[in-house]
């Protein structure tokens, strides 16, 4: 497919900054949502446009809850968020399925297969049934504008919110996208009292509940002509119906095979599914996860195969849906042998390494939360016990103390970032007051959402849009919920942490202890001129590796023989010593303090 | 450079080096070639100085994003550990240019494991076509060490059927003009060494 034949113009556009653009040329007024991957792009993107309010949102929620509020007064909006965070939204996404809309309201939810950077891998497919919605799917970047206008027009159309679900490899997989001029200007939103429609009294829902059965009805019968499903007649042997990514891998792995391919995966076209089975001799349904259009097929009491080969869990690709189809494991690979892993690590110059490593050193049980800081679960710091969900970490503290009762005191502690606290941290705070818990909770704040690339949020004093705001004061929220004991410290400085943290920990009342040093990576950080820069002198070390425990990615060890300890002028069975890489090395001096024999220093004379 | 036929080349290496820049600059050089393409990446927690790898895709009409293990044709490694990780998506006929430079994963860097000193080998032994480029040195030479992603992108660009002045007409869309001068010399510099590589293959 060449693209200078066309007047189109084309452009390169990940999955997400096509949804960012058919917002643009879908006319939204208003959108917001909530950092996650991978859907963080979005709203990243849609901030770009002037005639866009964009905001982040505290959480997906409330995201949800904005989004709506603009449909109810006729604006086109959209909410964009991870998976899990529609676990977050799901309380307005059930009833906003009730009270339908007036703009056009569309939330995208990205979900994340084989969980590269998420705690679990939930199919949101379920969503649309539960919440009786419908959903697209699309497959690549063009399809995800072209379905994400579409789903406007059906949310008007139709009179309810529509989801649009992404995944990992449709977000962050870039392709060639046409751009297309901004539909013309909607009508002015204003303000218009349809109680019936949007008060969801018990009577007045009931009214509703019914609309919703009629309206999914109706869908349910425009899905058999809806442009977007789409048989693709070829060998009448073997059929395929599938939808979003795994569309492309049956494409790649069966070119000349028949393929319904559901744009709409929910409601279902069952005329069109009847009629395509029928076409074939044998059905396959190919999709990754749960057997959702399978059971859907199955219930149609249409034979068909699916799951009982098709793994149900992890990303597919072409080579797993052939030989899931043929039964045949394709060509040997070439194997890797054994190598040494690398997995991600915090950052050199991490403020939270200092306080992490003070934590490591009490042997704690360390209820953890979302975020960069749950690397530090990884050896050799090992001081995050628990992650589960956003927030979680101090309510799971409380529960943990109300279980062991007065053993729980000096042994248990709640670590949480600082936009993680704002997102659904400061309620399990309230509960630790309210219950009179004794709990410690460490706020770990950073300045910024880091894990997923330095999004602002309500306590960094700037919006989405780059726009200065009221800041919150994290002390000051603590204290105003009712705990007495909130101090705020330098992460890097972990002695002085750690003293600090043994005094919290014993008492018998809640406290909180914010660790307040912004990000490494934050672009302010990394231009200051004057970081410091700090070497190992080899005389020096004794090989202890106490420096080593910080796990910080700028401090190697070399290995030493006898002969080269020798000549080191070393003790001859020293078997190594530290070396601190100065491409590296941050500056951050939390190792230097840690060395007892004085091997780390200051370099002086050095250039950032 | 007549090749229309389509190509899977697989860009690894760890978080950090550049290789989201790399694989959206040959992306769009690819677009302006008149291919379909696609480019498929991983945000989040994999960026965190873990092991990286980018899917990159062009031909005709592509479908997957996902290059099917044992069908990439080539291979570009930013760091040499890295080469033998994916070894599972090349074929017998791959060629793997790598980045000889070494960083150290954390079990490594910490003295509990080895870094393996027989990677070239390895991959020689399996037949494999590699081209070693030493990009950090020459990145040095060129006063930029975060060059490194351009002068594999040079290397890369001569095994490509897209001409050097749309790849040049790229950078001068994408890099920040400040930045020009250095990464359009690095990518020349990558494609000399490469071509001069590649005549040492073609004697043998």
């Amino acid at each position: 497919m060449k693209t200078s034949a066309s007047n189109i113009k084309k452009v390169l556009l990940s999955g997400n900054e096509a949804i960012a653009r058919a917002a643009h040329e879908a006319g939204v007024r208003v959108a917001s949502g909530y950092p996650g991957t991978p859907s963080t792009e979005i709203l990243e993107n849609l901030s770009r446009y002037d005639e866009i309010y964009a905001e982040w949102s505290p959480n997906e929620k409330v995201a949800l809850e904005v989004a709506l509020g603009a449909s109810f007064a006729g604006a086109r909006a959209l909410a964009s968020m991870k998976h899990v965070g529609l676990n977050v939204a799901a309380d307005p996404l059930f009833t906003s399925s009730y009270t339908g809309v007036r703009g056009g309201l569309v939330i995208i939810t990205a979900d994340d297969p084989e969980m590269h950077s998420s705690q679990n891998e939930q199919d949101n497919r379920n969503y649309a049934f539960a919440a009786k919605v419908p959903m697209l799917e699309p497959s690549d970047a063009a399809e995800a504008k072209g379905f994400t206008k579409k789903a406007f027009e059906l949310s008007e159309d139709f009179d309810t919110p529509v989801l649009v679900r992404t995944t990992t490899r449709v977000s962050h997989v870039k392709g060639l996208v046409s751009l297309e001029k901004p539909s013309v200007p909607r009508a002015a939103p204003g303000i218009e009292k349809m109680p019936q429609k949007f008060v969801m009294l018990p009577a007045n829902a009931r009214k509703r509940r019914v609309v919703i059965e009629e309206r999914m009805k109706r869908l349910a019968r425009f899905a058999d002509t809806f442009q977007l499903n789409r048989v693709e007649k070829g060998d009448r042997k073997i059929g395929f119906i599938t939808s979003g990514i795994s569309y492309l891998y049956v494409k790649e792995a069966f070119p000349k095979a028949s393929v319904l391919k559901l744009g709409m995966v929910y409601p279902f076209p069952e005329k069109l599914i009847r009629k395509f089975a029928r076409s074939v001799r044998e059905l396959w349904i190919v999709e990754e996860l749960d057997p959702f259009i399978e059971l859907h097929v199955k219930a149609m009491g249409i034979h068909c195969r699916g799951k009982d080969r098709v793994p149900s869990f992890g990303e597919l690709d072409p080579r797993a849906v052939r030989s899931a189809v043929t039964g045949k494991k394709g060509p040997r690979l070439f194997e890797s042998g054994e190598i040494p892993l690398r997995p991600p690590n915090l950052c050199p110059g991490c403020p939270h390494r200092g306080i992490f490593y003070a934590i490591s050193k009490l042997g704690l049980f360390v209820s953890g939360d979302i975020g960069c800081y749950t690397l530090a679960a990884l050896r050799p710091l090992a001081a995050m016990d628990t992650c589960v969900c956003m927030g979680a970490s101090i309510g799971m503290a409380l529960g943990m103390e109300k279980a062991l009762g007065s053993d729980a005191l000096g042994k248990v502690i709640a670590v949480i970032g600082d936009s993680t606290f704002v997102h659904s941290g400061i309620t399990g705070l309230i509960d630790i007051v309210y219950n009179r818990g004794f709990s410690t909770v460490i706020i770990l704040d950073n300045r910024t959402t880091g894990m997923t690339g330095h999004q602002p949020h309500p306590a960094t004093g700037t919006t989405l849009k780059g726009e200065p705001t009221a800041a919150i004061d994290i002390e000051k929220l603590c204290r105003a919920v009712g705990v007495n004991h909130v101090y705020t410290l330098n992460p890097h400085d972990s002695a002085a942490a750690e003293k600090v943290l043994r005094r919290e920990i014993e008492r018998p009342e809640p406290s909180v202890i914010i660790t307040k040093s912004p990000c490494a990576l934050l672009p302010e950080v990394r231009k200051r001129k004057d970081r410091l820069l700090f070497t190992v002198i080899t005389e020096k070390c004794t090989g202890c590796r106490t420096c080593l425990k910080l796990g910080c990615p700028a401090i190697e060890w070399v290995p030493l023989d006898e002969k080269t300890a020798v000549r080191l002028g070393l003790k001859p069975k020293q078997r190594g010593h530290s070396r601190i890489s100065p491409v590296l090395c941050d500056g951050c001096n939390q190792c230097a303090p840690l060395c007892k024999f004085g091997a780390i220093v200051e370099v002086n004379d050095h250039e950032r | 450079m007549n090749d229309r036929r389509g190509k899977n080349i697989l860009i690894c290496g760890v978080g950090g080096q550049g290789i989201l820049l790399a694989s959206e600059i040959l992306s769009t050089a690819f677009m302006e070639a008149g291919f379909d393409v696609k480019q498929s990446e991983v945000h989040g927690m994999a960026q965190r100085g873990g092991s990286v790898v980018a899917h990159l895709r062009y031909g005709d009409k592509v479908y997957s994003p996902l290059i099917e293990p044992g069908t990439a044709d080539i291979e570009v490694a930013f760091e040499m550990l890295e080469s033998a990780r994916y070894l599972r998506y090349l074929h017998k006929n791959s060629t793997v240019i790598v980045n000889t430079q070494k960083i150290f994963p954390p079990s490594v860097a910490t003295g509990i494991e080895q870094y393996p000193e027989d990677i070239l080998e390895k991959l020689t032994a399996k037949r494999l076509r590699v081209i070693p480029v030493n990009a950090l040195t020459i990145a040095q030479h060129l006063g930029e060490t975060r060059a490194v992603n351009m002068v594999l992108v040079g290397a890369l660009s001569l095994l490509l059927p897209v001409p050097e002045k749309t790849f040049l007409g790229v950078l001068r869309n994408r890099v920040p003009a400040r930045f020009l001068d250095v990464n359009r010399s690095a990518f020349m510099a990558g494609r000399e060494a490469a071509g001069a590589l590649q005549e040492v293959h073609k004697r043998r």
